[in-house]
């Protein structure tokens, strides 16, 4: 019996072997899968376990830790907080310890928890120096007058929207608001409180969607705002090399390859106008035909270079603008007035207005600053980097000078500034079947300072209730707002 | 073996009784080990959770120590000769799963849940009287072969604990296995007592049955097959895994069942045919079972995607267990060395979370190191059982050994492979370090009977009856 007996002994030391093998294989080769798996409620644990890092903007955190209600079963210690939390949502994003997290609050959890490899040293030494963990903190680009400006301006036009503020020269995104928006503290516990809270702001139970980012998530049809981008494609291309040069635009316009006439909002000087003054009134017969008369390839090389069918990443990641890429003659006459399937993000419009401001540069959005460990150390810090160059210096000029009359002489008069030379263009664009549904007014802007520098580009979009369909609504609406964001910057630099 | 040295000047010397050393003194000290580990294990515990040594620490120490030493001074008194690493070993996993059991009952969520809070108290009993069980089997066991009047019992015997629980009003659904009975306010898992009971039964049968079963096949192919009336027993124990899978819906005793039959029958028999057919056997039955059975194949489709199961039970539907994917998570977070005991959340697991899950416990806090030393001493156990029967001189402690210590590897693996994510998760639980009676006490029992074949195989042969006339073997040896 014995030489079945050492078969045995042997079997079973496979089968202490195999469970030896399976147990290296969970513990250390699946260890970090398994331990920083985000459904792992240890995740959660210890992102509440110490204080939170927090948001900076301007110098002052605009969130906050609190000490978490340790009655019944809490295992999370500490709770998010934040300031003025519905004006900084589209930045912050939410940490809540029952509904995870998102935007900043997700991207950068390692180092708001601490939990960062980069921290490693600086955890090492609390260790060492027997203090508690602690987060750092992310250092944003904002600035606090600007978003303020920007939030209030939409909170008292009431309908939806958005708006967004570059600093041209250097991609910092100096606002992001959306409105209607939310308050990520009132769900930022995991209590049922919390759990109301939160099931109220869902937009199966809100149809407003607060919790929709709209800077950066939501896609408008651009309306006459993409103008500035077909009239850059036509300097581009040597279509037409001055502002000033008369057009070849019919009027009637018929739209290549089809019978329907492409119309103007009301009866405006749009035949063979310049670029100028078609900008100006907002001609949708001389852009339509400059686009039709580049062509598909031609308008979406244009496009793409000023960000448009690529989602931008801020970090926070902003949906793609459309421009398509299949379009034949008259839907491309269409699309460079900003209708037909152009779609853009209030960011992507700022970043238009930013290129040209910029003469010519896009730079690449951007709103983290740097990074910093709770010792403020910083341990990585962002540099502007050029996006790419949509226009040449001398043809973004050229461009400026004509968004600069939009606003002195036509529609873009309400952004105008004392002792600023304001760019910009206003757009209105319909929707919805037979655009039964509220247009959108659209403004983008640039200030242009005595001195030459140009500190602010902004974009404003609003969901336009009051529904004046012609093109004075974009500079009724959303002007004024555009405006006071771009005072709030230049006030602010002084 | 030593030899006793005649006094005379010659270089002869004397074979008399083979003297084989007792070992007692090694096992005195390896249970000094086995003891104080525990014990700093606890006040480790307590440091990590509360900022102090527990209140109960000495009284825990103490009550270890007076137990493992009370049985250390059964075995040096009534067997002698016993292995002296079984103890020791089974002292020190019982002692560390009670650290652990302490350790679960302090999370709030456990005791909100009622699955923990004064579990290591009973445990504490639960091992008293498993510990006493042991010194009783050794005191009124005298030689194991006893048992084997007892084959056709013990084969009623564990049919009726196996069945136990399928009495109406007796038996308790617990988690979707019917393997407990409730009397008087304890579960008792009849199952593992069953695990003995059939032991000694298939030792009984298999020792009178070996010639015929080995010697009376055919050849076919390299392999014997056995005569179709010798596949009666072995077709009758794979029917009652059948029927225990399908009835009680419990994957791992019916595996642990067949399995240990299977191995018992291949060293009775030396015949490798049986563990063909045995494979084949039970996988048929497996896959056939788990083709109807949800219970089954919902341990099945927790085994091959836990997440899923998780995310399901997540959103409230009914039946779906999060346990696996917690368990993975909590060994995962353990790493290379853990978290230290008493600071992981291993608490998550929540149901069973110190029974079937215990070691995903170990897993967290102890991490990779932990469980790697946890998994060799159950090892070394198995493998001091499978060298006891080595050691045994009579067939039916051979067998009764190795079914034994097969049995115990088998459960180790099934339990440990279930919670690892190795293979489906089946309703056993680790021996010695989980919490629950039945468990903690038939295993005190298996060991208690492992030290008696072992004390019986180690010592020495009796000397042979003193005939005068026959002179003493001498032995010369070369100077």
């Amino acid at each position: 019996m014995n030489k079945p007996l050492r078969r045995i002994a042997i079997f079973c030391g496979l089968l202490v072997l195999t469970l030896l093998l399976r147990d290296n294989w969970l513990q250390y080769v699946k260890a970090d899968t398994l331990r920083t798996d985000p459904k792992n409620r240890r995740v959660t644990i210890a992102r509440y376990s110490t204080p939170r890092g927090d948001i900076i903007v301007d110098g002052n955190p605009i969130t906050g830790s609190t000490a978490s209600s340790s009655s019944g079963l809490n295992d999370l210690k500490y709770k998010r907080t934040y300031k003025n939390g519905a004006m900084w949502a589209p930045v912050t994003g939410y940490a809540s310890q029952a509904f995870g997290a998102n935007q900043l609050e997700s991207l950068e959890d390692g180092i708001l928890t601490g939990n960062d490899d980069r921290l490693f040293f600086r955890n090492t030494l609390d260790m060492v120096t027997g203090k508690q963990k602690q987060g750092g903190n992310v250092v944003t680009t904002l600035n606090a007058a600007a978003q303020k400006a920007a939030y209030n301006g939409l909170k008292s036009q009431g309908g939806k929207g958005a708006v967004v503020a570059l600093d041209p020269s250097t991609g910092k995104i100096l606002a992001l608001a959306s409105y209607p928006s939310y308050d990520p503290s009132v769900f930022a516990g995991n209590s049922n409180t919390d759990a109301a809270a939160w099931k109220k702001l869902q937009k199966k139970y809100d149809p407003n969607d607060p919790m929709l980012n709209r800077a950066l998530r939501e896609t408008y049809p651009p309306g006459s705002t993409f103008k500035v981008v077909t009239a850059a494609a036509a300097l581009q291309n040597g279509l037409y090399t001055s502002a000033d040069q008369a057009t070849d635009s019919p009027l009637p316009y018929i739209m290549k390859g089809t019978t329907t006439e492409l119309k103007n909002e009301g009866n405006i000087p749009c035949k063979n106008a310049t670029m100028r003054v078609a900008l100006r009134v907002s001609c949708n017969t001389v852009f339509g035909k400059i686009g039709s008369d580049l062509g598909n390839d031609k308008m979406l090389a244009e496009a793409k270079k000023f960000g448009f069918d690529s989602e931008q990443f801020t970090p926070v990641r902003s949906s793609a603008s459309v421009f398509s890429d299949d379009m034949n003659d008259s839907q491309t006459a269409l699309s460079s007035i900003g209708q037909y399937n152009t779609a853009a993000t209030p960011l992507q419009m700022a970043m238009v207005a930013s290129a040209v401001a910029n003469d010519g540069k896009l730079m690449k959005p951007y709103m983290i600053d740097k990074l910093q460990s709770s010792g403020v150390d910083t341990i990585s810090q962002t540099d502007p980097e050029e996006m790419s160059q949509p226009l040449s210096s001398s043809n973004a000029q050229i461009l400026q000078s004509m968004m600069e009359t939009v606003v002195k002489d036509g529609t873009g008069k309400n952004a105008q500034i004392n002792g600023v030379t304001v760019g910009g263009k206003t757009g209105t664009a319909q929707h919805g079947v037979e655009n039964s549904e509220n247009p959108y007014a659209w403004f983008i802007s640039y200030a242009k300072l005595p001195d030459g520098s140009k500190p602010v580009a902004v974009a404003v979009v609003i969901e336009d209730d009051q529904a004046n369909r012609d093109d004075i609504s974009g500079g009724g609406l959303a002007a004024p707002i555009a405006k006071s964001v771009m005072e709030a910057v230049i006030n602010s630099k002084k | 073996m030593s030899s006793s040295t005649n006094t005379s000047t010659h270089h002869t010397s004397t074979i008399g009784a083979i003297g084989a050393p007792s070992r007692r003194n090694t096992e005195l000290a390896l249970l000094v080990f086995a003891v104080v580990i525990p014990v700093f294990a606890y006040a480790n515990v307590g440091l990590a959770i509360d900022d102090k040594v527990p209140a109960g620490l000495l009284s825990y120490g103490l009550g270890l120590g007076l137990m493992a030493g009370v049985a250390h001074l059964a075995v040096r008194k009534f067997a002698p000769y016993a292995d002296p690493l079984l103890l020791p070993l089974a002292t020190l996993l019982n002692g560390l799963g009670l650290v652990v059991i302490w350790r679960l009952d302090q999370s709030k969520l456990l005791q909100s849940i009622k699955q923990a809070g004064t579990a290591a108290p009973r445990q504490l009993l639960y091992t008293a009287m498993g510990i006493a069980l042991f010194i009783v089997v050794l005191i009124f066991l005298k030689d194991h072969r006893v048992l084997q009047r007892y084959t056709y019992i013990s084969m009623v015997g564990a049919l009726f604990l196996l069945l136990l629980p399928l009495v109406p009003g007796l038996g308790a659904n617990i988690y979707g296995a019917k393997i407990w009975i409730s009397v008087a306010g304890f579960s008792i898992q009849p199952g593992e007592f069953a695990k003995i009971v059939l032991a000694i039964f298939f030792a009984g049968y298999l020792m009178v049955k070996r010639d015929a079963l080995a010697l009376a096949s055919r050849r076919f192919i390299g392999l014997y097959l056995p005569r179709g009336r010798d596949l009666g027993p072995i077709l009758v124990v794979w029917f009652i895994s059948i029927l225990i899978l399908v009835f009680e819906t419990d994957l791992g005793t019916s595996l642990l069942f067949f399995g240990m039959f299977v191995i018992m029958l291949y060293v009775a028999t030396e015949r490798t045919s049986w563990i063909v057919f045995g494979l084949l056997m039970s996988g048929a039955g497996a896959v056939g079972v788990a083709s109807f059975e949800p219970h089954v194949q919902q341990r099945v489709q927790a085994w091959l995607d836990p997440m899923k199961e998780y995310t399901l039970s997540q959103q409230g539907v009914a039946g779906h267990s999060e346990q696996s994917m917690q368990a993975l998570w909590a060994f995962g977070s353990g790493g290379t060395l853990g978290t230290g005991l008493g600071q992981g959340h291993s608490d998550l697991i929540r149901f069973a979370a110190n029974s079937d899950f215990v070691l995903a416990t170990f897993g967290e806090e102890l991490g990779l190191a932990g469980i790697m030393a946890l998994l060799l001493i159950y090892g070394l156990i198995v493998e001091r059982g499978v060298r006891t029967s080595l050691a045994a001189r009579d067939p039916f402690g051979k067998l009764l050994a190795v079914g034994l210590s097969g049995a115990f590897a088998l459960q180790v693996f099934v339990v440990a492979g279930g919670v690892m994510g190795l293979i489906p998760l089946t309703g056993m639980t680790m021996p010695f370090l989980a919490y629950g009676g039945s468990s903690v006490i038939a295993n005190w029992a298996l060991i208690g009977i492992l030290i008696r074949i072992s004390d019986t195989a180690r010592r020495p042969a009796p000397a042979p009856a003193a005939t005068p006339d026959a002179e003493m073997t001498q032995v010369v040896r070369p100077s």
